[in-house]
């Protein structure tokens, strides 16, 4: 324990009267000490101090009676979320409005990202001073609301990357989330989770992803 | 010369301050921390890189397990007291008071309607053998329409989190996604953990 004896059982007197042996009030406390800290290191251990992440997306107004948006051919990709984390994407002709021939990527950096990238800097040429004014928010040269507001205007920028996200029926729910991160992380504002229509599950079949 | 003789010091420390420091931390962490809401399924949610968090209250979360089930939950038990109750009268089902008082101590729950009573009746050692179904999604039977509506209605300040295990089947989320939209829930939240090595 925390003391080490060192009184001697504190002598006897020789024939003197007979005492009570003095007892000391002291309580060891060290157990108590034990007790607490293993009490700290179970609540540590069975309590998550971190709340869930998530992620917002927003669908169309279902019930508007009005025609949907249209978008121009030329500044949109499409992408079938196909099975085994495949990914079908293809252009549409902005002038006979024909689908082009569909490409097959995966999900990740050397895949889709890379396309993304590629076709987003083709349309949007301020996207690469996202990080420029994210360092300078780091380095405190312009205010939170600044940063926020020239990102804003570099991601609605009107003639920028449309991409329309379709997920086929084999797909994961995991490859959903996988494409809406990727928009988080190019800076891409403008997409759509669309239902996949007929042709597009035809498309599929082609390349042996339905 | 004498020899110099040292008194002898007690070498026990006072361990009455480190108690107070441990269970001053032991206080602090059974404050700070909410104890985890039991969950009938176990669900591995996607990971992302976005840090947006989910706030505490007023929250309704759908819970997709990698078979296509769904599970209801929705916070604030005075709320679900009354969603219990609004749905029994559109179910024709009457809920006694003790039927309602152990409905709005359960957090997750994946049933018909139609065995909401037998399920209500349940020990917990047994609703933890039972397999739940699910609520039915199906255009039929919108039972999972229903609990979302009766729920907005309720609290009209809740926000939809949609919480799916990474190989929940598309169709599934899909038809989620869609009784969402007709309910008029055109915003909702797709919860992920932390993207490793980050």
């Amino acid at each position: 324990m925390a003391e080490i004896e060192s009184g001697g059982g504190g002598g006897k007197h020789k024939g003197g009267k007979k005492r009570g042996k003095k007892m000391s009030t002291r309580v060891d406390f060290t157990p108590m000490v034990d007790l607490g800290f293993l009490l700290i290191t179970f609540f540590m251990l069975t309590t998550s101090m971190n709340k869930p992440q998530t992620m917002e997306i927003n669908m169309p107004d279902k019930t508007e009676t009005q025609d949907p948006t249209k978008i121009k051919a030329s500044q949109t990709i499409i992408l079938l979320l196909a099975k085994d984390n495949k990914v079908v994407y293809y252009f549409v002709d902005a002038v006979t409005g024909e689908p082009g021939t569909p490409q097959i990527t995966n999900y990740g950096a050397g895949g889709i990202r890379a396309t993304l990238i590629k076709e987003n800097r083709d349309r949007n040429k301020n996207v690469d001073s996202i990080p420029i004014y994210k360092q300078m928010l780091n380095n405190r040269t312009i205010t939170e609301e600044q940063y926020r507001a020239n990102v804003t205007a570099i991601k609605s920028f009107k003639d920028g990357l449309i991409v329309v996200i379709k997920a086929a029926d084999k797909a994961k729910y995991e490859n959903l989330v996988d494409i809406l991160d990727e928009m988080l992380i190019l800076n891409i504002g403008r997409y759509a989770v669309v239902d996949i229509t007929a042709p597009e599950v035809e498309m599929l079949k082609t390349v042996n992803l339905e | 010369m004498p020899k110099v003789k040292v008194p002898r010091k007690s070498t026990s420390v006072d361990m009455t301050a480190m108690t107070d420091v441990a269970f001053l931390l032991l206080t602090f962490f059974m404050l700070a921390t909410t104890a985890k809401p039991d969950e009938p399924v176990t669900v591995d949610t996607p990971s992302s890189i976005s840090e947006i968090k989910l706030p505490e209250s007023d929250i309704m979360q759908l819970t997709i397990d990698k078979d296509g089930r769904v599970f209801f939950m929705t916070d604030a038990q005075p709320v679900r007291a009354s969603i219990l109750e609004r749905m029994g009268e559109k179910y024709k089902i009457q809920f006694s008071a003790e039927e309602i008082k152990k409905f709005s101590l359960q957090a997750t729950f994946g049933i018909p309607m139609s065995q909401m009573k037998q399920y209500l009746a349940m020990s917990p050692e047994e609703k933890a053998k039972t397999f739940f179904p699910g609520i039915p999604t199906d255009s039929l039977n919108n039972e999972l329409g229903d609990w979302i509506w009766q729920t907005r209605l309720a609290n009209n300040e809740v926000r939809v989190a949609i919480k799916g295990d990474r190989d929940a089947n598309m169709p599934t989320v899909k038809r989620v996604m869609a009784i969402l939209q007709e309910k008029k829930v055109n915003r909702f939240n797709f919860i992920t953990s932390m993207e490793a090595g980050q």
